[in-house]
């Protein structure tokens, strides 16, 4: 029961972290501590207080708060392999751990190197992979990805369209047949996966321009130079365009993603939250990009792009989690023996668990 | 666990961290302090020796100097309330402070032997005194933390070697020495974001800082025809070429206009 709950508090404190390595580059604070792991030659965690002052406070802020979810980290991936039956999810509490560990390694070695593009960009682009792996654990551990988003088993049913045809076409052919798990729809988790894949692309550009200094290279917005296209072009240019035609690209998925929720999966609440939510979401990232330009990078709302961002990235991932819902198999005490991939499955199939185990059980249920 | 270490120890410490940290050209050491940034005096033609001096102006409506916040670092905000920033001074009379004038080109195969005396960086106030100096490569510099908080000291060089060291404790100072020229090698602390100081490295002692009243003079050159260079972080940079005699002076007046 704890164990959903420390996962989310984990996710959520990558969140903040990210947020506090958006303020570190915002405000071009990366080098104001010169020394790594220690500050100023204090062992970290004995540094005064009172000499966080400047870049230092944002720089030391960000060293804390990430050696503290790190250690969030450590608790979260020793309780899984203790105490989670799923393989695939223990798996991803070492992986998510081993992604910590490298990047507070890569964030030391882009101090020590003076902030070379290629590290800070690695580090920056690592950030959105480990808040993508806190964010999986926490789904995968959560109730409603037990249960297979079905909330009462015994009561009335979220049946949409393609259940109800596997449901006919069961008892059509004689078969005990019961819904045990959310319906697989090959188009949405398709549209699901690509649209997660370009938002993290347009964060790996959004990353090259914030490091490499390109984020005022086009300095009004929505216009570029006065143009649609830019007039001239450098590198800088360059990438900050892409930037810009990277966030439109990003929209037109959001919106496909979305809309196909809306239009065939409007009364599954675990689709339609997080569609409304990546189309909320989105709007403020355009509008908190635009404004990054306009106020010649404030820093305070330069980093809540940075952290939007990445709340745009594992809101498509959950959507996509769950829209692959039904091909993940389910073993523990609450779910064994469910379905891997049908979601409409007669009773008495022979199913597979993750660990390899394979048993025939009648009426089983997710 | 957790302790304060005292300040033997957080030196000592500290010292490990910048063997880790700065990997700048040349060297850097801890070393006492001497002396002051003072001009360049050695020359290779002692006898018959040239000069060129003039003055550095500005043309059009000067810039009126920024106010800096420096509530992000209390001590800064006490030490130094009114502090603007130093990109463009421009006195009443159109004279520009810190433009960095030197010669580029003219003096052929000569070679200068670098000075044993320090020129001194400091950080006092939180700001860089001064914001533009010129040294010579292989001549010690001495940078000093006169203020009661805690500074970085990045050097941002490109053809000399990045460094970044701290000076956590009033009246720390360290010793650095550049391997090769550059104009202009910036200075930053990271810390407090508006301090900027930049460094003109030369192979030779022709170089001078203009003061408030905007003049230079290079002193003891050799005759010959020299490319002069006037350099302004903001305004950029001008050059001139003169050609002068044994024993004469010449007198070389740079402009610049708003950018």
């Amino acid at each position: 029961m704890l164990l959903p709950l420390f996962a989310a508090l984990v996710a959520a404190s990558t969140a903040v972290l990210i947020f506090a390595g958006g303020l570190v580059t915002s405000t071009g604070s990366g080098l104001s501590v010169p020394d790594w792991p220690s500050t100023y030659g204090w062992f970290m965690w004995a540094f005064p207080v009172s000499k966080m002052v400047g870049g230092i406070f944002y720089e030391h802020a960000h060293r804390l708060i990430a050696s503290t979810v790190g250690f969030l980290i450590v608790v979260l991936a020793i309780w899984l392999g203790r105490a989670e039956p799923r393989r695939w999810v223990r798996r991803l509490g070492y992986l998510a751990l081993a992604a910590v560990v490298t990047q507070g390694i890569l964030g030391g070695i882009t101090v020590l190197w003076y902030l070379p593009d290629a590290i800070s960009i690695a580090h920056a682009s690592l950030a959105q992979i480990v808040f993508c792996l806190t964010v999986t654990i926490a789904l995968a551990t959560s109730t409603g990805w037990k249960s297979g988003y079905i909330a009462d088993p015994q009561g009335p049913r979220r049946i949409d369209d393609s259940v109800e045809a596997g449901l006919r076409s069961a008892k059509r052919e004689g078969r005990h047949a019961r819904l045990n798990t959310a319906p697989n729809d090959r188009t949405l988790q398709r549209v699901a996966i690509v649209t997660t894949a370009v938002i993290f692309v347009q964060i790996l550009i959004g990353a090259t321009m914030r490091h490499t200094g390109a984020g005022l290279a086009i300095p009004d917005f929505p216009l570029a130079f006065g143009d649609l296209i830019p007039p001239h072009w450098d590198s800088k240019i360059a990438i900050h365009f892409a930037h810009r035609v990277g966030a439109a690209t990003v929209a037109v998925f959001i919106i496909a993603t979305a809309g196909h929720v809306f239009a065939h999966h409007a009364r599954r609440a675990e689709l339609r939250r997080p569609a409304i939510l990546l189309l909320v979401l989105l709007a403020l990232q355009i509008t908190l990009g635009a404004l990054t330009v306009l106020s010649g990078k404030q820093f305070i709302i330069n980093s809540l792009h940075v952290v939007n961002g990445a709340l745009v990235l594992v809101t498509s991932l959950v959507l996509t989690l769950r829209a692959h819902r039904a091909r993940f198999a389910d073993t523990g005490s609450a779910d064994a023996g469910s379905a891997q991939r049908d979601p409409v499955r007669g009773a008495g199939s022979r199913t597979r668990d993750d660990q390899g185990r394979s048993w025939t059980r009648r009426g089983a249920r997710a | 666990m957790i302790r304060r270490l005292d300040v033997r120890s957080l030196v000592a410490a500290f010292g490990a961290a910048v063997a880790l940290t700065s990997c700048g050209g040349g060297t850097t050491q801890t070393s006492a302090p001497a002396g002051s940034g003072a001009a360049p005096t050695a020359a290779a033609d002692s006898a018959g020796a040239s000069n060129v001096t003039g003055k550095v102006t500005f043309t059009g409506t000067p810039p009126k100097a920024a106010p800096i916040k420096l509530s992000s670092d209390p001590f800064c905000q006490n030490a130094n309330p009114g502090l603007t920033a130093e990109t463009e001074i421009v006195a009443p009379g159109g004279a520009i402070q810190n433009v960095f004038v030197y010669v580029k080109d003219g003096l052929g195969n000569r070679t200068f032997t670098a000075p044993a005396e320090p020129v001194v960086l400091d950080q006092k106030g939180c700001q860089y005194t001064p914001h533009v100096l010129g040294i010579q490569v292989g001549q010690p510099m001495q940078i000093v933390n006169s203020d009661d908080t805690l500074h970085n000291v990045h050097g941002m060089a490109k053809a000399n070697k990045e460094f970044n060291t701290g000076q956590p404790i009033q009246g720390m100072k360290m010793t650095h020495t550049f391997s090769t020229k550059e104009v202009m090698l910036p200075f930053k602390c990271d810390v407090h974001g508006w301090m900027h100081a930049w460094v003109g490295v030369l192979d030779h002692p022709y170089y001078a800082v203009t003061g408030p009243d905007g003049t230079f003079s290079l002193k003891g050159l050799p005759a010959g025809t020299y490319t002069i260079e006037a350099w302004h972080e903001t305004l950029g940079t001008q050059t001139q070429t003169v050609t002068i005699g044994a024993g004469e002076t010449r007198d070389v007046a740079f402009a610049f206009k708003a950018s």
